[in-house]
């Protein structure tokens, strides 16, 4: 269980976090929506200790995120952030198998081999394990930063816009795994999406942030509703039902 | 119509047999080449070789006398060369940059500082009277206090430009240098040159006590950053992605700076600060070695440096007939090398 409560993170004078509490726990996968600057990424970097915030506290399992060693809570919690750019040189398996440094530290043995390769499968990357990420496209390249996270085998998996430069194929492909990997390995999988129709169809509950705050929250049927859509967006979004799913129409 | 993949093979076996041999042997040779191992493995053989080269060809003389003088020089270079290019490469991977190196950022010229402000103030006799090796540890405890303040308030945190540490490193240099150069003024002759020699960066004349030293600590460094191979690469990821795979990262960059600043009061203590050789080896490692790994590119910069060393000091002696002016090389070649960086960083 991730538990947030009253999470504030201020810029200057500006509360780009403005107290905010939230309960994330059993398993399943949680999308987290909102327009630019509303907040997500810091939100998600505080719950991934990697920003500190300025009033309120975050546990996970009990854990305070401030106070628990790093290495104690990297076996719990992954992170994808949403700009990944390296300075180093490393090929795919390379930057993959950075994924079990939280549970061997850097020896692999034969399970962090195990998981390694299943993350090479999953996302599509035996053919490229032995390229430099430098060489590779950037749907590519984002494949590889997945690979690592899932290859981490946390409880928690947090992932910032991992659709990014994913082309259709792909990005259906992972959103379907991650739903896979959420129901079978019983995982929490909090996810931003820009796609409402992709939070609509492949999640259990969808978050809205609008700056700084939770302006809603809960599942595809309260949230997918053109008045709570438009509210969210500042734009009229036509939620219609296509085989079964709810669909927004926002091209008018 | 269906294309049959058979006879495309067919067609690229057809070619005559001589010219597919030389071909295969091309690819198998590309091969070999193309393993970062075996390049790092073709560097230790050229670092062996310029050791030996340097050792043994041209004595004239004895060879008991020729042999051990050779030996220490050799022993000197070695420990610089490690000392240099294991710093550079770990103060790199903790800034994560290819253009600043400890003595770009003052390092070495605050050692100067160090060992200027203990003269000025114990005097001449103390320093004669008193164990060298007893000041040289007095020193380096000093340093790393120091700079370990110093350094560790500039890079943990905060994430700062390029350029606004390059200025700062070049206003800590200046500064440093300024400030021992007065005291040198104010010291009395004798005492000014005792510290004189050991500000020119040269392997004629080592102390055998302080190279004892200097490969204890050159040892205990390396063999606690053998110990941290897996972090450092891990801090390659960037400080985020490394604290979010839950390294201790504050803790980390401490213990580096540290073992930093060790190594770069062995080689100034040494042979004198020599500003961009760190540069030049490091950024040659990376671009022969290809991957980032340290257990790669660590060991390919100490045999570069030791190539770079002894084998550029035999070419001097022995080929030109020069002995001393192998640092003034160096500063020029990596002077060039640190501007080209830096520009080719302001185009990206
Ligand atoms: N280092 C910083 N200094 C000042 N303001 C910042 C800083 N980082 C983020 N902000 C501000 O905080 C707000 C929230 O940023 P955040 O990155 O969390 O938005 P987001 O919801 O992830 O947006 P996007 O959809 O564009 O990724 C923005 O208005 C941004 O300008
Ligand atoms: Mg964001």
């Amino acid at each position: 269980m991730i538990s947030i409560s009253g999470v504030t993170k201020r810029y200057g004078r500006t509360a780009v976090v403005d107290d905010v509490s939230l309960e994330l726990g059993g398993s399943g996968i949680t999308s987290l929506i909102g327009p630019n600057g509303a907040g997500k990424s810091t939100l998600l970097s505080m719950i991934a200790r990697l920003l500190p915030m300025d009033e309120g506290t975050i546990t996970v399992d009990g854990l305070d995120v401030v106070k628990t060693a790093g290495s104690q809570l990297a076996t719990r919690l992954a992170v994808l952030r949403q700009d990944n750019h390296l300075a180093a040189r490393l090929t795919v398996r390379e930057l993959v198998a950075f994924g079990r440094y939280p549970h061997s530290k850097g020896r692999l043995t034969v399970l962090d081999r195990e998981h390694i390769e299943n993350a090479l499968e999953f996302l599509d990357l035996g053919g490229l394990e032995g390229r430099y990420l430098d060489e590779l496209s950037g749907g590519q390249r984002q494949r590889a930063f997945i690979a690592m996270v899932l290859a981490q085998d946390t409880k928690y998996v947090l992932l910032d816009e991992p659709l990014n430069n994913l082309d259709l194929r792909h990005a259906v492909e992972i959103m379907r795994l991650l739903r896979r990997v959420a129901d079978e390995m019983d995982k929490r999988i909090v996810i931003v999406l820009h796609d409402i129709n992709f939070a609509s169809v492949y999640s259990d509950e969808i978050i809205a942030m609008q700056k700084g705050r939770v302006l809603a929250h809960g599942g595809i049927d309260d949230i997918m509703q053109n008045a709570v859509l438009a509210n969210i967006y500042g734009m009229p979004i036509d939620v219609c039902e296509i085989a079964g799913q709810r669909i927004g129409y926002y091209y008018s | 119509m269906p294309t049959s993949p058979p006879l495309l093979q067919r067609g690229a076996d057809a070619a005559s047999p001589a010219s597919s041999r030389a071909a295969r042997a091309r690819a198998s040779l590309a091969l070999v080449l193309g393993s970062p191992r075996v390049r790092v493995a073709l560097l230790a053989l050229a670092a062996l070789a310029s050791i030996a080269l340097f050792l043994f060809v041209g004595i004239t003389g004895s060879w008991d006398f020729a042999i051990p003088f050779r030996g220490r020089k050799v022993a000197a270079m070695v420990l610089v060369a490690v000392a240099i290019g294991v710093s550079t490469v770990l103060f790199q991977t903790i800034t994560a940059n290819r253009i600043l190196t400890p003595s770009i950022m003052g390092f070495d010229a605050l050692y100067l500082l160090v060992q200027t402000t203990l003269m000025f103030v114990f005097g001449v006799s103390a320093f004669t009277s008193v164990d060298s090796r007893l000041v040289w540890l007095g020193e380096v405890a000093l340093m790393v206090g120091f700079a370990g303040l110093l350094f560790r308030w500039l890079f943990v945190g905060a994430k700062r430009s390029i350029y606004l540490l390059v200025l700062v490193g070049i206003v800590f240099g200046v500064f440093f240098r300024s400030l021992a150069s007065m005291m040198q003024r104010m010291l009395d002759p004798a005492a000014f040159a005792v510290l004189q020699d050991s500000f020119f960066a040269t392997f004629n004349a080592v102390d055998p006590a302080q190279l004892w030293l200097s490969a204890i600590a050159v040892i205990a460094v390396c063999v606690v950053a053998l110990r941290l191979l897996p972090v450092l690469d891990v801090l390659n990821l960037g400080e985020e992605q490394a604290i979010a795979l839950g390294v201790n990262h504050r803790r980390t960059v401490t213990i580096l700076l540290v073992l930093i600043t060790i190594l770069v009061a062995v080689s100034t203590s040494l042979v004198g600060p020599i500003t961009f050789f760190g540069l030049i080896v490091a950024n040659l490692a990376y671009l022969i070695v290809g991957s980032s790994r340290h257990a790669l590119v660590l060991p390919a910069t100490i045999f570069l440096g030791v190539i770079c060393l002894v084998g550029g000091q035999f070419v001097l002696e022995q080929v030109f007939g020069l002995g001393t002016v192998l640092s003034v090389v160096i500063e020029f070649v990596g002077g060039i090398l640190f501007i080209v960086l830096l520009l080719r960083k302001g185009i990206r």
